[in-house]
C-alpha cells in the first residue's frame, strides 16, 4: 500500500450529501480490470454528458478544479456498496484525501486499505472549506496525518480524529495480511480451541 | 455477577483474538462468501503466491452477473464475454484454492444472501462476512454478519481473520403487530424513513420488540438486510425456537450429537436482561402503512396515503437543493399523491424479497388479476424458484403476465443486464434507489413485494390493502 504523510493540493468542494457508490462509481463499470485509465469511471455519470463529452457544469471538469488530489464533500460520503472499486476510482483519478463529517462505514475501511485518507471534520468545518474553495478556485488545502491536521485555505487549522492502528498502518503503508500472519501462533492456538467446542464449523 | 452483555458483544468476545487499544481486535472469521465481483481479492491473493487458508470455511456462489434468462443452457447460454468472463473466473479460483462452489448451473445457486441461510452455512453467534454490503442479512439468524471490500476480503482469504474496530450497539425495538397487508419491508424501510440513511453509521443494530419476534426467520432477512442502508453495516435478531426449527436439517447444519451442542450454544446467545445498548430507537409497529420510497435515497421515503414532499417547505436551504434534484431526477411534482404516481415496470426479486414467502404475498396479490406494465420476477435462489413451481405461484405469476426468470441479482443492480431503461419508472422489491441503480436514468420505487404486485396490476404506485379486500 502506498504510504500516506501528508498531501498539500488543489482541493475541490463536492456540493451534496449522500455521495453513493454507485455515483461514485456506476456498477455497469464493476467488471472492468483497474488498467491504466481507471480513474476514468471517477462520477462518470456525472462528469460525461449523454454523448460522452465532458459536463462542464461538474466541478472537476472546471479548469481551476481539474487537479484536485483532495475533495471536500457532505454527510455520508461512500455510503451504499461494498466495492472497493469506489476507492480505485478516486485514487487512479488522482486523489488523495477525501474530508466529509461522515463517510459509509465499509467506503471508510476500503479507503484506509488502499492509502487514500478519509478525513472526518465537523459539518460547520465542511460546509466552510466549501465555501472558501467556491470563492478562490483553485485554493489548496494541506492534510497532514502525522500531525492530524487539516489546513484550509485560509490557514485556520483543524485537527482530525483517526485510530491509531490505522494511523501507524498509513503512515507506514504497512501489508495486513503479512502483519497478521505474524500471528500465526496465536490464531492457530485460537482456532484449536474454538473448533474443540465446535467441531461442525471447521 | 458477570456484567449483562448483548448479543454482539458475546458473538465479538467469543471471537476476538487479539485486542488492541482503541477497541480494535483481531477476529476469527466462521463463514465467508465469496461472488463474481471477489476476482479483483482472488487476483490480489494470487499475485501475492498464497491460497485460500482455510477453503472449507468459505463458500463461492454465482449472482451478481447471472443471466435469469436462457439458464438452460448452463454456462453456454451466457453471450455477453465479459460477464461469461466473470462467471468462469469465479468458478475457477474456488476450484484452484478448493472452495466449494454453487456454479450457475448448480442446484444450490441463488443470490448468496438466499443461499447462505437456506442451506445451513449461516448459524447463529457466527461471524459471516462477504465481499458485498447486504451480507447484513445473515443476521436474521442471529449471526454478526457485515460487507467488506477487496482488501478486507483478501486478508480474509489468506488469513480467515480480520482487524475490526468494534462497533457502537444500537437496539431498535418495534413493538405491536403489523397490520394486514403489512410486511417486513415496510418495517425496515420506515426505520430508515425515521433515523435515516446515515442514521445508525457506526452501530451494529439489534432488532428486537413484538413485531420482530412476530416476523418469520425470511421477514427478519428482509429487515437486517437493509441495514446497511441505514448506515449499520450489521443487523442481527436474537435466535429463538424459530431460528432453530428453520436451520433443522439443513444441507450444512449441524447433524446428530452436534445439532444438540449447537443449540446449546445458540440458546446462550440472546442479549442478557440489563444489558446495555449505546442507542435505543423505538418504533410502534401497529402505526405503521405500507411504505414507498419517493426519491434516489432509501431514507426518501413515506406511507402510501402521503404525498411527495414540496421543496419550498424544506427546513433549509441544502435540503431545498437536494429535493429539487431529487425531484427533477424522479420527474415527480411536488405535493403528487404518491398513489397517483403511474409506473413503467415492476421488478420482483433480490437478496432483500426474493424469498419463497415473498413470492408467496405477491402471488396472492396477483392471483386472478392482470398486469398492466411489462414485469418479471427473479427468484432469490433455485431452490426458492422449484419451491414456488411445486406450489404453483410460477403458474399464478405467468398468468397475470409476470415474466418468470431464474434466479440471480437481477435488476437489483442491473449488472448481468436486466436494465430498466433510461426514464423508466419501476416498483421494485430491491433495496437501493440511487439514481442509474437499475440502469442510468432508470427512476426506482422501493416497496414490499405485496406492494410491487398492487403496482403492477394498477399500472400505478397503489395501497395494497385496498385489492386485498376486494
Ligand atoms: S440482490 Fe442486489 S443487493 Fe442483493 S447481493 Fe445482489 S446486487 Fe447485492
Amino acid at each position: 500500500m502506498k504510504p500516506f504523510t501528508s498531501v498539500i493540493a488543489v482541493a475541490a468542494p463536492i456540493d451534496m450529501t449522500n455521495v453513493d457508490t454507485d455515483k461514485i462509481v456506476p456498477a455497469r463499470f464493476l467488471r472492468k480490470a483497474r488498467g491504466a485509465d481507471y480513474g476514468k469511471y471517477l462520477f462518470h455519470d456525472l462528469r460525461y454528458r449523454a454523448d460522452g463529452s465532458d459536463n462542464p457544469d461538474f466541478i472537476l471538469n472546471q479548469a481551476p478544479y481539474r487537479n484536485a488530489q483532495i475533495l471536500v464533500a457532505g454527510d455520508n460520503f461512500g455510503c451504499g456498496s461494498s466495492r472497493e472499486s469506489a476507492v480505485w476510482v478516486l485514487m487512479d483519478y488522482g486523489i488523495r484525501s477525501v474530508i466529509a463529517p461522515s463517510f459509509g462505514d465499509i467506503h471508510y475501511g476500503n479507503a484506509l486499505q488502499n492509502g487514500l485518507l478519509p478525513v472526518r471534520l465537523a459539518d460547520e468545518i465542511c460546509k466552510k472549506l466549501r465555501r472558501e474553495l467556491h470563492d478562490q478556485p483553485g485554493a489548496q488545502i494541506a492534510v497532514d496525518l502525522e500531525e492530524q491536521t487539516v489546513t484550509g485555505p485560509d490557514s485556520a487549522r483543524y485537527r482530525f480524529e483517526i485510530d491509531p492502528g490505522n494511523r501507524e498502518k498509513l503512515l507506514k503503508g504497512l501489508d495486513d495480511v503479512a502483519l497478521v500472519l505474524q500471528r500465526l501462533p496465536e490464531i492457530e492456538a485460537f482456532e484449536k480451541r474454538y473448533h474443540a467446542e465446535a467441531p461442525w464449523l471447521a | 455477577m458477570t456484567t449483562p452483555r448483548t448479543l454482539f458483544d458475546k458473538i465479538w468476545d467469543r471471537h476476538a483474538i487479539v485486542r488492541r487499544d482503541g477497541g480494535e481486535a483481531l477476529l476469527h472469521i466462521d463463514r465467508n462468501f465469496v461472488h463474481e465481483g471477489s476476482m479483483f481479492a482472488f487476483g490480489a491473493l494470487a499475485r501475492e503466491g498464497r491460497k485460500v487458508r482455510k477453503p472449507r470455511q468459505n463458500f463461492a456462489v454465482a449472482d451478481h452477473y447471472v443471466p435469469t434468462l436462457g439458464r438452460e443452457r448452463g454456462i453456454a447460454g451466457v453471450t455477453d464475454p465479459e460477464v461469461r468472463n466473470m462467471i468462469e473466473l469465479l468458478a475457477n479460483n474456488a476450484r484452484a484454492n478448493g472452495v466449494e462452489h454453487f456454479g450457475i448451473d448448480d442446484p444450490r445457486q441463488g443470490i448468496v444472501h438466499v443461499v447462505g441461510p437456506e442451506l445451513g452455512i449461516t448459524q447463529p453467534g457466527l461471524i459471516v462476512t462477504c465481499g458485498d454490503s447486504h451480507t447484513s442479512t445473515h443476521g436474521a439468524l442471529g449471526a454478526l454478519a457485515f460487507g467488506i471490500g477487496a482488501s478486507q476480503l483478501k486478508q480474509i482469504l489468506a488469513t480467515q481473520c480480520l482487524w475490526q474496530k468494534k462497533p457502537k450497539r444500537l437496539r431498535i425495538t418495534v413493538d405491536g403487530a403489523l397490520a394486514p397487508g403489512l410486511s417486513a419491508k415496510d418495517v425496515i424501510l420506515a426505520i430508515i424513513a425515521k433515523i435515516g440513511t446515515a442514521g445508525a453509521t457506526g452501530y451494529a443494530i439489534e432488532y428486537a420488540g413484538a413485531a420482530i419476534r412476530g416476523l418469520t426467520i425470511e421477514g427478519r432477512m428482509t429487515v437486517c438486510n437493509m441495514s446497511i442502508e441505514a448506515g449499520a453495516r450489521a443487523g442481527m435478531v436474537a435466535p429463538d425456537d424459530k431460528t432453530i426449527a428453520y436451520l433443522e436439517g439443513r444441507e450444512f447444519s449441524p447433524k446428530g450429537a452436534h445439532w444438540d451442542q449447537a443449540i446449546a450454544l445458540w440458546r446462550a446467545l440472546p442479549s442478557d436482561g440489563g444489558a446495555v445498548f449505546d442507542r435505543e430507537v423505538t418504533l410502534d409497529g401497529s402505526a405503521l402503512a405500507p411504505m414507498v420510497t419517493w426519491g434516489t435515497s432509501p431514507e426518501e421515503g413515506a406511507p402510501i396515503t402521503a404525498a411527495v414532499p414540496d421543496p419550498a417547505a424544506a427546513a433549509s436551504a441544502d435540503r431545498r437543493a437536494r429535493l429539487e434534484q431529487v425531484l427533477r431526477y424522479m420527474d415527480l411534482a411536488p405535493g403528487t399523491r404518491l398513489q397517483d404516481v403511474k409506473i413503467d415496470r415492476a421488478f420482483i426479486g433480490t437478496c432483500t424479497n426474493g424469498r419463497i414467502e415473498d413470492l408467496r404475498a405477491a402471488a396472492a396479490v396477483l392471483k386472478g388479476r392482470k398486469v398492466s406494465v411489462p414485469s418479471w420476477v427473479s427468484p432469490g435462489s433455485s431452490a426458492v424458484k422449484r419451491q414456488a413451481e411445486a406450489e404453483g405461484l410460477d403458474r399464478i405469476f405467468r398468468e397475470a403476465g409476470f415474466d418468470w426468470r431464474a434466479s440471480g441479482c437481477s435488476s437489483c443492480v442491473a449488472m448481468n443486464g436486466d436494465i430498466v431503461p433510461a426514464g423508466m419508472r419501476c416498483a421494485s422489491t430491491s433495496n437501493r434507489n440511487f439514481e442509474g441503480r437499475q440502469g442510468k436514468g432508470a427512476r426506482t420505487h422501493l416497496m414490499s413485494p405485496a406492494m410491487v404486485a398492487a403496482a403492477a396490476v394498477a399500472g400505478r404506485i397503489t395501497d395494497v390493502r385496498k385489492l386485498l379486500t376486494q
